[in-house]
């Protein structure tokens, strides 16, 4: 048998949790009594309010603008009033405008019918990828049509798509990619329309067998030119960096993009918004959800619309016992937050309630340099060294020791003995270090 | 209602498991089958001698930690170092040694530096070092073990220091060491001397009846560094534990018997790859040095590249000292002086960043 590929450097095999909830079937979470729509759900300036308190707003339709190059649109995922214009803070800690939108009682939904879509040119696509607000859905929320405007004197090898899901406890992109199959493939096809790759790829890790097959069985019915690559689970696999080293052997240099090695990274959920949005002309207004976690008496995946609060997605699940924290995205990289009021936005992937036990919360020792960090670190960095020198404020000396290639994964945290908050650090450390 | 506790805090939110502590208590838990057998062959001295180090350890951390307003006993750094410094000493040291050693490894290395994680050297090691140049002539003399006492021996010295002195005399040149020691009359048991014969017998060569008395401690040493075997048990528990690596004893024991086989036959009048390596490893603090003090992460380099040249720095001090210095023992010193480099090491050292060096595209 071939040997399955993953990343070398570091990395870590937490328990994956999978199993909690990847044989729940997606259920449409009912039309809550009131949604919360921010202008800021991307990376990027916050879309501008297009709509006042009192207006009545459609499904589909556009609310928030764009602001600038990098930005994304707004829509209304419902029919129904919006009744304040309000400031939120987000699971992230970002405090944002929001539109507080109450749904009408009868007919919230839009509807949405299939439009042929073959005739479209590269560029109309790449302009309904951005008036329909799409943004990549893993979790970096990244404005998906500068990601497919590939510029001038640039080429695309590699169009790899991104179905590991290598956070443990969520399921969203596992479901989506089974039950969903035949649009997530589609999707991958219109995003190569855009970029015209010379290959196609999408990487799944090994625990999700049954989509590989499904990916596979609807890539052979339309003889596709598309190779589904399965990983071996690694965490964090899911980045961009280790999966174009996993898939393509390529290392992307440090402080470059994909494109600078001639690849294209893409999440399934973003290729299968892609495709709703090209062939139903519906934007971005809902998205599907993994709602897991010890404390949660049933775990599901859910598909919920954006701005559906937390405490109707936990009301609807169940609370099986007390919380002691709530989780937005997955345990590894999600934000903790405390409000069951916080909406769902475009890069939440799951909603997790850990228990007290489930937490493994423990005192702060010192550093006795087991090197463990290091050995985890997937970019080759030195987490002990860079956390010594930020505890130190030498925030200079520390982006000097390539602080800006951390991207907060986790591991060394995950691993270190003593508990140090590593990560927490470096957070602060490129804060501070940016000044 | 009041609203329940919620936490908020920093990703990752999960963890794996691991603890300082728990990495301490395995170790002492991977050092007790070697303990166990230095009690059984010493006799109650040596527990009496394991006790008092280990309850002076925890005592001067109890002390400092008044002062210091802080809780470090559960730790279990203190009782690992009291534990080490007990399997350290001879079982006849006089009961102030172990005390001595343990304050000066707790207080002077390990407090006055900042406490765990911040010493620069091992304090269990910095302890042995300091009472056995302090009484030098008590930490040399060796009780028999128990399973050697009813074989006619000369003494007490243990094997190191024996082919030690008969090369100092000058009168064995040209003599491999197993047959220094039986020109001393150096004891062995009954069961070395049939294993020895039976691996003769079906490989036509085999170990010395000495290498296997070392390699499961029938010889006499230190309370807990006879049994190379129990040793190694221990080390392969912290290998699956994950506590430790290959890397430093592995790079550690590979340099040394490297050297010992190519030059060691020199001192004695041997020629190149004459040198008895293997008794060598099995004999004196070696295993000890290797898989419990050299991997001390605090004193050892961060990252597998730095250990692996620790490992080779220690192997290569070991042969030196062990060949050339005038103590038939040194594994404690070769450590010292390796974990002088460790920041060196660490600073020079560094992992290979992600991204550093690109690669041509292959497609």
């Amino acid at each position: 048998m071939q040997k399955i590929p993953t990343f070398r450097k570091g990395g870590i095999h937490p328990d994956d949790k999978k199993v909690l909830s990847n044989r729940q079937a997606i259920e449409r979470l009912p039309v809550p009594a009131e949604l919360i729509i921010p202008l800021s759900q991307h990376i990027g300036a916050p879309a501008l309010p297009l709509k006042q308190k009192g207006d009545r707003v459609e499904a589909g339709e556009k609310i928030g603008q764009g602001a600038s190059f990098i930005s994304a649109d707004i829509h209304s995922p419902v029919n129904g009033t919006v009744t304040a214009l309000n400031k939120v803070t987000l699971a992230n800690s970002v405090v944002s405008d929001a539109f507080v939108i109450t749904p009408d009682t009868e007919n919230p939904m839009g509807i949405w019918e299939e439009r042929p879509y073959e005739a479209f040119s590269a560029a109309e696509l790449q302009k309904i990828v951005k008036d329909l607000g799409i943004v990549g859905a893993g979790g970096a929320t990244f404005p998906t049509h500068i990601k497919l405007t590939v510029p001038r004197g640039k080429t695309v090898d590699a169009l790899v798509v991104n179905g590991v899901e290598c956070e443990p406890y969520l399921t969203a992109d596992h479901r989506l990619m089974l039950e969903h199959s035949e649009m997530v493939v589609r999707g991958v096809m219109l995003v190569a329309r855009m970029t015209n790759p010379k290959k196609i790829i999408i990487g799944v890790e090994n625990n999700k067998k049954d989509a590989i097959v499904a990916l596979r069985k609807v890539i052979a019915e339309h003889d596709f030119p598309i190779v589904v690559t399965p990983l071996k689970v690694k965490y964090p696999q899911g980045d961009e960096k280790q999966l174009l080293k996993a898939t393509i052997k390529r290392e992307i240099p440090s402080g470059k993009l994909p494109l600078d090695v001639g690849a294209v990274v893409l999440n399934v959920a973003t290729a299968f918004a892609i495709y709703e949005a090209v062939a139903y002309n519906k934007p971005l207004i809902e998205r599907i959800v993994t709602v897991s976690g010890e404390a949660i008496a049933t775990k599901r995946n859910l598909r919920v619309l954006i701005g559906t609060k937390v405490a109707d997605l936990l009301a609807y699940a169940g609370l099986a016992e007390e919380a002691e924290t709530y989780i937005a995205g997955g345990p590894m990289m999600g934000f903790a937050f405390y409000d069951d009021q916080t909406p769902i936005i475009k890069g939440t992937s799951g909603i997790l309630a850990f228990t007290e036990e489930a937490h493994k919360q423990a005192p702060v020792s010192p550093c006795i340099s087991c090197g463990r960090c290091i050995a985890a670190c997937p970019m080759g960095l030195q987490p002990t060294k860079l956390y010594r020198l930020i505890d130190h404020r030498q925030y200079s000396e520390a982006m000097a020791t390539n602080l800006m290639d951390c991207k907060e994964c986790g591991c060394c945290a995950f691993v270190c003995p003593a508990h140090l908050p590593l990560v927490h650090a470096m957070k602060l450390g490129k804060r501070l270090g940016r000044k | 209602m009041e609203k329940p506790k919620i936490v908020v805090s920093s990703s990752p939110h999960i963890h794996e498991g691991s603890r300082t502590s728990s990495i301490m208590w395995n170790v002492s838990l991977a050092l007790t089958p070697s303990a166990l057998w230095g009690v059984y062959v010493f006799g109650f001295r040596a527990l009496a001698i394991l006790l008092i180090s280990i309850a002076s350890s925890l005592l001067v951390e109890f002390l400092l930690q008044r002062i210091s307003h802080e809780s470090t006993l559960s730790d279990g750094s203190a009782f690992l170092t009291g534990l080490l410094i007990g399997m350290n000493m001879p079982a006849d040291a006089a009961f102030v040694v172990p005390i001595i050693a343990s304050a000066f490894a707790i207080f002077v290395v390990k407090w006055t530096f900042g406490g765990l994680g911040a010493n620069w050297i091992n304090p269990a090691l910095a302890g042995r070092v300091f009472v056995f140049f302090s009484f030098t002539g008590l930490m040399n003399t060796y009780r028999m073990p128990r399973t050697l006492a009813g074989v006619d021996t000369v003494g007490s010295a243990s094997i190191l220091t024996e082919i030690k002195l008969a090369v100092g005399s000058g009168t064995v040149q040209g003599l491999q060491s197993t047959e220094i020691l039986e020109q001393s009359s150096y004891g062995h048991t009954q069961f070395a001397q049939s294993l020895s014969n039976w691996f003769t017998a079906l490989f036509n060569r085999g170990p010395s009846p000495y290498t296997i008395d070392a390699f499961f401690g029938n010889v006499a040493g230190c309370i807990g560094e006879v049994s190379a075997f129990l040793l190694l048990l221990g080390g392969v528990y912290l290998l699956i534990k994950k506590i430790i690596t290959w890397h430093i004893p592995v790079s550690f024991i590979a340099t040394f018997s490297l050297l010992a086989w190519t030059f060691g036959g020199f001192r004695n009048g041997l020629g190149l790859f004459q040198g008895d390596f293997v008794l060598q490893i099995f004999s004196g603090g070696m295993i000890l040095g290797a898989v419990f003090m050299a991997t001390d992460m605090v004193t050892s380099p961060v990252t597998k590249k730095g250990m692996v040249i620790f490992g080779i720095g220690i192997g290569f001090f070991t042969f030196l000292l062990r060949y050339f210095g005038s103590l038939p023992e040194s594994i404690s010193l070769a450590i010292i002086l390796m974990n002088i480099f460790v920041p060196t090491i660490d600073r020079y050292i560094t992992p290979k960043r992600f991204g550093e060096v690109v690669k041509e595209a292959q497609s």
